[in-house]
């Protein structure tokens, strides 16, 4: 029996998918720039099915690739030509929450909002929040260390997983880290979070709850340049303040955010949100140390939430910016660099040039309190040569991040997308040691092969 | 054989190439980890020593891994910042890099994690001499495989760890802490499951057994005051404590574990409580809402735990320091990539 019988001899009832027509969604993901046809797409709905297909794929030596929605930006579940695509949707329980433990048990394919909703009767809630939460699944999550608003005080998915259960590469079911927030010994699913599938296919994943905080205060400022709002974030860390969140947009992304959901956003060529939050008492103490900080960061209008649709409304325009961008443009590239906070005006000035240089529009939304940029870089595909242009103007922006002292990625990950630009940021032993780990783990190269490290190292020095 | 003592990270490889066998040693305080067995040489990182980089308005610092805690804390202190994982044993000389190689956090982790959490770049010499870096210098990064987490609890088995860079936060302004005495073991339970629950953003919530629960605040004088308050009112009463820095030094200090013979780090959690205090235990304290227990034991303590199943690490007093052995795959998979030639402590058929 060949491999394609002996998967469908696995997965019967139509869940294993060969014909052109199927294949197409799972082509790409939300990098549309890459497309790759695979195999067979398979979609399990049971753990002991997906470590039969890993075995299986490793006994025939067939590459895979693990995805969930697909709203990766990096091209991290892009398919292997002639390997198949595990679509983890339809692993979709959440197994158990435990609310006295303050823990959530679930399969890889449930989306990250769901969790939070699971848990708000409890007065719990799960903390990291991509843009993508209403999307994107917990599994794709783990694979990329997701992040969102919140990392500066929260930090990324990394912190907020407790244990794993995964299938290696070589179809070894191992069970990584526990229900607690202690444990003993290597922080070894610390270390998984984040491999983009490289190190194999998280089958349970174990996450931590937070109470929901009692209260919030959210502002919005509009400053007349992208500096100003930049330098207000600087005044905010100065005082002592430690805000849930603080958010930046250019005038470019504001226009797009007001037109796609009229967000009643005033006009500015920049708007500084800054989201405090905790018990009442403390918020009320911490909001009026930040009032003061604002009024002397020279805003030119500052607005504050009164209620929880005030809130809502503040936040809807940031949340939609990636997605209302698309209205500016036909196609765009999302970067996600990070520079060192004190970094951010200097970063900015010269993402500015660089669009100049290179005739394209760069609309910036970001996550300011931890540096984390993302430059759209708007381009129409349909024009010649404009793709390649864009690409060269987002390499530009990652090396820029990286000489300021900070990382190709805050939360999107390597993928395709950026695994040329590793080298810039890494050593070539450092490489080399992400290789043979890999190579430990996956003799055979068969999980998410092509993904996250350069082809130079291999290359001899 | 006298301690190797290197000083750069050159001395760090060509001490990794010349020893079949090593054991890193910081400042010591946890000796059933640094303590070497027969046929290692004791790598002594504490002239590996200084912070680097630090930029208090990045809330980050980077420091090499011999640098005693209390130092980084002397340099936070002066922007008012802290280390919120709170480490244990600052006092007696703990150093940064043996408190990520054991993975301990003190009882302030209760507000913003542990010592995990706040990790955010390494540099290393694995068991081939090679200097590996992972992670970066940054509050947000997802680039690469993330070997600085792998290095949080390894105690040592995949390198020698020189480098780290941490994240760092704006230290409370005022703290106040309020001690509540229970009726029973049940009822202190019972109280910690509903206050785990509540948005009380508590810097430490102990359990002192059996039915003593400590509680934490930090913030803003007035508001700590009247979160005070309402916390008195939620628990019906207790007693603020007089010397509230000085009670908090002592706990993470481990001062309460002065005396035992076996210092053990424990993973609890509410469920597991009851259990534990089953067992012959000598003095001891739930940190973080009961998630862990750090115990001071005799013999029979530690042979109880085992018996019952309970996952231990022991920082003080016993041979095979961590209960239960890692034997799976992917941990060997991971040590035969960055140790083939096992020079470090765990794995290899190794005792602990």
């Amino acid at each position: 029996m060949g491999f394609l019988e002996e998967l469908k001899a696995l997965l019967p009832g139509g869940r294993v998918l060969t014909r052109e027509a199927e294949l197409a969604p799972y082509e790409s993901d939300a990098l549309t720039a890459y497309r790759k046809r695979p195999l067979a797409v398979v979609l399990p709905e049971r753990k002991e099915e997906v470590v039969e297909v890993v075995r299986l794929c490793h006994r025939h030596g067939v590459p895979f690739v693990a995805r969930g929605s697909g709203t990766s930006l990096s091209g991290g579940s892009l398919p292997v030509e002639g390997g198949i695509v595990l679509a983890l949707n339809r692993m979709n329980r959440i197994l158990r929450l435990d609310p006295k433990a303050r823990i959530a048990i679930v399969e890889p394919g449930v989306v990250n909002l769901e969790v939070s909703q699971k848990a708000a009767p409890f007065g719990l809630l799960y903390a990291p929040d991509p843009s993508s939460q209403p999307v994107s699944t917990l599994g794709g999550n783990v694979a990329f260390n997701s992040g969102g608003a919140h990392c500066l005080k929260h930090g990324m998915t990394a912190n907020h997983v407790l244990g794993l259960e995964i299938v290696t590469p070589t179809g070894e079911v191992v069970r990584l880290g526990g229900e607690g927030l202690e444990g003993v010994g290597p922080d070894l699913h610390g270390f998984f979070v984040g491999t983009e599938g490289l190190l194999g296919v998280a089958l349970e994943i174990t996450l931590r709850l937070l109470p929901r905080p009692e209260a919030y205060h959210t502002l919005l400022a509009a400053y007349d340049s992208l500096e100003g709002a930049g330098e207000a974030v600087s005044r905010v860390i100065r005082s002592g303040l430690l805000p849930g969140a603080m958010e930046i947009m250019d005038r470019l992304s504001i226009e797009a955010a007001e037109k796609a959901v009229r967000a009643g956003y005033p006009e500015a060529e920049a708007l500084l949100i800054v989201e405090l939050e905790g018990p009442k008492e403390e918020v009320a103490a911490e909001a009026e140390v930040l009032h003061g900080v604002i009024q002397e960061s020279g805003a030119s209008e500052v607005r504050i939430a009164r209620s929880e649709a005030e809130r809502q409304a503040i936040w809807k325009g940031r949340k939609a910016a990636f997605s209302a961008v698309g209205r500016l443009s036909p196609d765009y590239l999302v970067q996600d660099g990070v520079v060192p906070r004190s970094k951010l005006g200097e970063a900015l000035r010269e993402i500015q040039r660089l669009a100049q240089a290179y005739a394209l529009r760069v609309a910036n939304v970001f996550h300011a309190g931890d540096g984390n940029l993302h430059p759209l870089v708007l381009y129409d595909g349909k024009r010649p040569g404009e793709l390649e242009r864009a690409e060269a103007l987002a390499g530009e922006i990652l090396r820029l991040c990286v000489r300021l002292g900070g990382s190709l990625t805050g939360e999107h990950g390597i993928g395709v997308e950026k695994k040329a630009y590793m080298p810039e940021m890494f050593a070539r032993e450092d490489l080399l040691a992400m290789e043979r780990v890999k190579a430990a783990l996956d003799p055979k190269g068969l999980a998410n092969r092509g993904k996250v490290l350069p082809e130079e190292a291999h290359a001899p020095a | 054989m006298p301690p190797l003592r290197p000083t750069t990270l050159e001395e760090v490889q060509e001490a990794v190439l010349a020893h079949p066998r090593l054991r890193v040693r910081g400042g010591g305080t946890k000796p059933a980890l640094s303590a070497p067995e027969e046929g290692e040489a004791v790598l002594d990182l504490s002239g590996l020593r200084g912070l680097l980089e630090y930029q208090p308005e990045e809330f980050v610092f980077t420091a090499l891994a011999g640098t005693p805690l209390g130092e980084i804390e002397e340099a936070l202190g002066v922007h008012g910042q802290y280390l919120p994982f709170d480490p244990p044993l600052v006092g007696q000389g703990a150093t940064l890099g043996g408190t990520v190689a054991a993975g301990l956090s003190g009882p302030m982790r209760h507000r913003f994690g542990g010592v995990r959490d706040f990790l955010l770049g390494v540099r290393f010499v694995d068991g081939e001499g090679r200097v590996v870096r992972g992670g970066g210098k940054v509050v947000k990064n997802a680039a690469g495989f993330p070997f600085h987490r792998l290095m949080v609890g390894s105690l040592g088995a995949f390198g020698v760890v020189v480098e780290l860079s941490f994240k760092v936060f704006p230290r409370p302004r005022a703290t106040r802490t309020l001690r509540v005495e229970m009726g029973s073991l049940e009822e202190a339970l019972g109280a910690l499951e509903k206050i785990r629950l509540l948005p009380l953003d508590l810097l430490a919530l102990d359990l002192l057994p059996p039915a003593t629960l400590e509680l934490r605040l930090g913030g803003f004088p007035e508001s700590v005051a009247k979160r005070l308050e309402r916390l008195k009112g939620l628990l019906g009463g207790g007693e603020v404590l007089e010397e509230d820095e000085g009670h908090w030094r002592g706990v993470r200090d481990l001062s309460f574990l002065e005396g035992s013979p076996i210092w053990a780090k424990v993973p609890a959690g509410l469920d597991r409580i009851p259990l534990l205090e089953s067992l012959p235990l000598g003095p001891r304290r739930y940190l973080d809402g009961g998630e862990v227990l750090y115990a001071g034991l005799e013999a029979e303590g530690l042979r109880a735990l085992r018996a019952a199943g309970v996952p231990y690490l022991v920082l003080k007093g016993a041979e095979e320091p961590l209960f239960p052995r890692l034997q799976h795959g992917f941990f060997l998979d991971v040590k035969k990539a960055l140790d083939p030639l096992g020079r470090f402590p765990l794995g290899w058929g190794h005792a602990a």
